[in-house]
């Protein structure tokens, strides 16, 4: 039972992390589609960092600059020259499974040191909890701070309410000064980051050995999750958590033979995340004051 | 710095402009990143873009290649016009092939031409289906389509794998998940030319696309539904006070372009593969959206940018042939393509502007 908790959150870090980053992008204004890019381009970023100087911790740091690479080039064409949001992250996602396929291609078959767990002194001795929560690796901690950093940031900080403020009225933004562009690339590059490290997170402690495409649709999960928590970030840790445990059971599933077909267990994320959006949306198109009102809309004025 | 001031008028020639330029940009960085990777620039450049001119059979396998990116690309075309974001037509393809596939199999004597008809139907109902459960989300419950059309790609190759690895599983295939042949009737053939035989792979299917583009341009062009597409696309708010209904828009372009991705889906495996088997396309719903934009939304853009984006294509898997280099590299290039694709449309409507301060750089 512990060790099944231990997996289904270990399935979930990756999800959390790059849902946490897109939300940031998109209370900023930016829908970038291109998360599972950015996660790929992270897990190949990551495996061949480790490879070459053999610690899991250069992975974590590589992880994340892969993925703000791939979030700037997003920002120079969304931000700068002004393209359409969709469909430069359609190209993003595109562009980023080519280079990581080419990238990748050296490193099949060979296999990394994974992520160790540190043990919070005394903590790590409570009964169950302990074990679960306290003897964790250090991406699966600094997801949980990056997630209340950011819950305090935009709702406390001034320059979170300066992020709002852009994502919901640029124009406005803008007329009283602030520099909505570059607020954007920040959020966009913060998102890529997290998406990076969401990626690393894979070979890092999931599947230890490249395989192309290896993040199978969880940079889309992850779009659908930032939905899923209408915005709001402690509701990521919620959704990412079921994801996980959908994930996880269908994995269990298969291993004990349940009487069900293993690829309709295997659709479960997949038909999980429709309906999921299904019954947020219905209540989202309601209460519309959650979504960013500039969300996906390029902001044309000059600075 | 640069800046962009808006145009007073749409410019013509970036039109024209944009597409040529993309590509020479596109092929520009792609050898940056091979000579950065390591790998051969000049060679590789060979193998993608002039191999798959080098013999007249490969040339036909470019339009064989190209038939399914042009059909599924002119449905896209549809949705992207109107601002409706289909990205599964991966998934429509595949449930086109499996539910004529059905079809097929179920009359295993059949040896008429005309069963094609009903097997073409049944392909265009299979991906219109497929496309019906985003459009009918998102028209009444405002569910993102981006998003439910991918992962019904993820569900659709799921299920054809439990087909064909279940029920409709060929017994005699010694463990293969393929079901069993199509019928006589069900298949597509090769074209044969007097004298020489046939060329490639190049079969009857091709006629679709023949039939196809002077249609969609005439509906574009020449119809109410496609004047309502372009006013929804361009100026929503107009498309409103003109009292066109975004919802049934919005419907017709989801289940029109699903419907041609799974002809698509038809037409691929009655011509090339004969029967079903667990992976039918390939991405060829993803390359199309690529298609689509290169072909600036246009039917007969599209028929260009399919033939273009199928060489890359051919040129890929003859670079994966004597080079190792893995075939998804084609992305790479179908991704910087489309950046500079959609910075061209930027420049159609903005011109640029050389600032002062030409030292600082800013964001």
């Amino acid at each position: 039972m512990e060790a099944l908790i231990l997996t289904i959150i270990a399935t979930s870090i990756p999800l959390l992390l790059a849902a946490t980053g897109e939300l940031i992008a998109e209370k900023s204004g930016v829908l970038n589609l291109g998360v599972e890019g950015m996660m790929l381009s992270g897990a190949v970023g990551a495996l061949g960092t480790v490879l070459w100087l053999e610690n899991p911790y250069y992975g974590i740091v590589a992880g994340a600059l892969s993925g703000m690479l791939m979030a700037s080039i997003f920002s120079i064409f969304t931000i700068n020259f002004m393209t359409n949001q969709v469909a430069t992250g359609l190209g993003l996602t595109i562009f980023a499974t080519g280079l990581t396929g080419l990238a990748g291609a050296p490193l099949v078959g060979k296999t990394i040191p994974s992520l160790p767990k540190i043990e919070i002194f005394l903590l790590s001795d409570i009964p169950i909890f302990g074990s679960i929560l306290f003897k964790q690796d250090f991406v699966a901690y600094l997801s949980i701070a990056i997630i209340i950093f950011i819950s305090f940031f935009l709702k406390y900080s001034k320059s979170g309410i300066i992020l709002r403020a852009v994502g919901d009225d640029h124009q406005s933004a803008h007329s009283v000064g602030y520099p909505v562009k570059k607020i954007r690339w920040y959020a966009t590059c913060f998102g890529g980051m997290c998406a990076g490290i969401g990626g690393a997170y894979i070979p890092l402690v999931l599947t230890p050995h490249w395989s192309e495409g290896m993040t199978a649709g969880r940079g889309w999960i992850a779009l659908a999750l930032v939905v899923f928590a209408s915005w709001i970030p402690w509701r990521i840790i919620v959704g990412a958590l079921i994801f996980g445990g959908i994930t996880i059971a269908q994995l269990v599933g298969q291993a004990r033979g349940w009487p069900i077909p293993s690829q309709l267990l295997s659709m479960m994320p997949y038909i999980a995340t429709i309906i999921a959006l299904t019954m947020i949306s219905g209540r989202l198109s309601k209460n519309n004051s959650v979504v960013p009102s500039s969300l996906g809309r390029p902001f044309f004025g000059s600075q | 710095m640069i800046t962009f001031v808006p145009r007073e008028k749409i410019s013509k020639n970036w039109i024209f402009i944009a597409p040529i330029l993309s590509i020479v940009f596109t092929i520009f960085f792609g050898l940056l990143i091979f000579t950065f990777l390591g790998y051969n620039p000049i060679e590789t450049l060979y193998q993608i873009f002039v191999s798959p001119f080098s013999r007249i059979d490969r040339i036909s396998d470019i339009l064989v290649k190209a038939c399914p990116l042009i059909i599924i690309g002119t449905g896209l075309m549809l949705c992207f016009k109107s601002n409706v974001w289909n990205i599964g037509a991966e998934g429509q393809f595949i449930m086109g092939a499996l539910l004529a596939g059905f079809i097929a199999l179920s009359f295993p004597n059949i040896e008429t031409k005309f069963f094609l008809l009903i097997t073409l139907i049944t392909g265009f109902i299979g991906g219109a289906l497929w496309a019906f459960i985003p459009a009918i989300l998102k028209t009444k419950l405002n569910v993102n389509e981006i998003l439910v059309s991918l992962m019904l790609v993820y569900v659709a190759m799921l299920f054809i794998d439990f087909i064909v690895r279940g029920p409709l599983r060929d017994p005699m295939s010694f463990g293969f998940p393929l079901s069993k042949p199509y019928p006589e009737g069900a298949l597509i053939n090769k074209i044969p030319f007097p004298g020489i035989g046939f060329l490639g792979q190049l079969h009857y299917g091709i006629l679709f696309v023949v039939l196809l583009i002077p249609v969609a341009w005439i509906f574009v062009n020449k119809t109410l539904g496609g004047f309502k597409i372009n006013v929804l696309g361009s100026a929503p708010q107009a498309a409103k006070f003109a009292g066109f209904s975004q919802n049934s828009i919005t419907l017709t372009v989801l289940l029109l372009s699903g419907g041609l991705a799974g002809v698509a889906g038809v037409i691929e495996v009655s011509a090339n593969i004969g029967q079903l088997q667990p992976e039918v396309s390939f991405g060829y719903g993803f390359t199309a959206i690529i298609v689509a934009f290169l072909g600036r939304l246009n039917p007969l853009g599209i028929l260009f940018a399919g033939i273009i984006i199928a060489t890359v294509k051919l040129g890929a898997d003859n670079a994966q042939m004597t080079m190792g280099i893995p075939k998804v590299v084609t992305g790479l290039f179908e991704g910087i393509l489309l950046f500079f694709l959609l910075t061209g449309e930027t420049l159609q409507k903005y011109k640029i502007k050389w600032s002062e301060r030409k030292y600082k750089w800013k964001l």
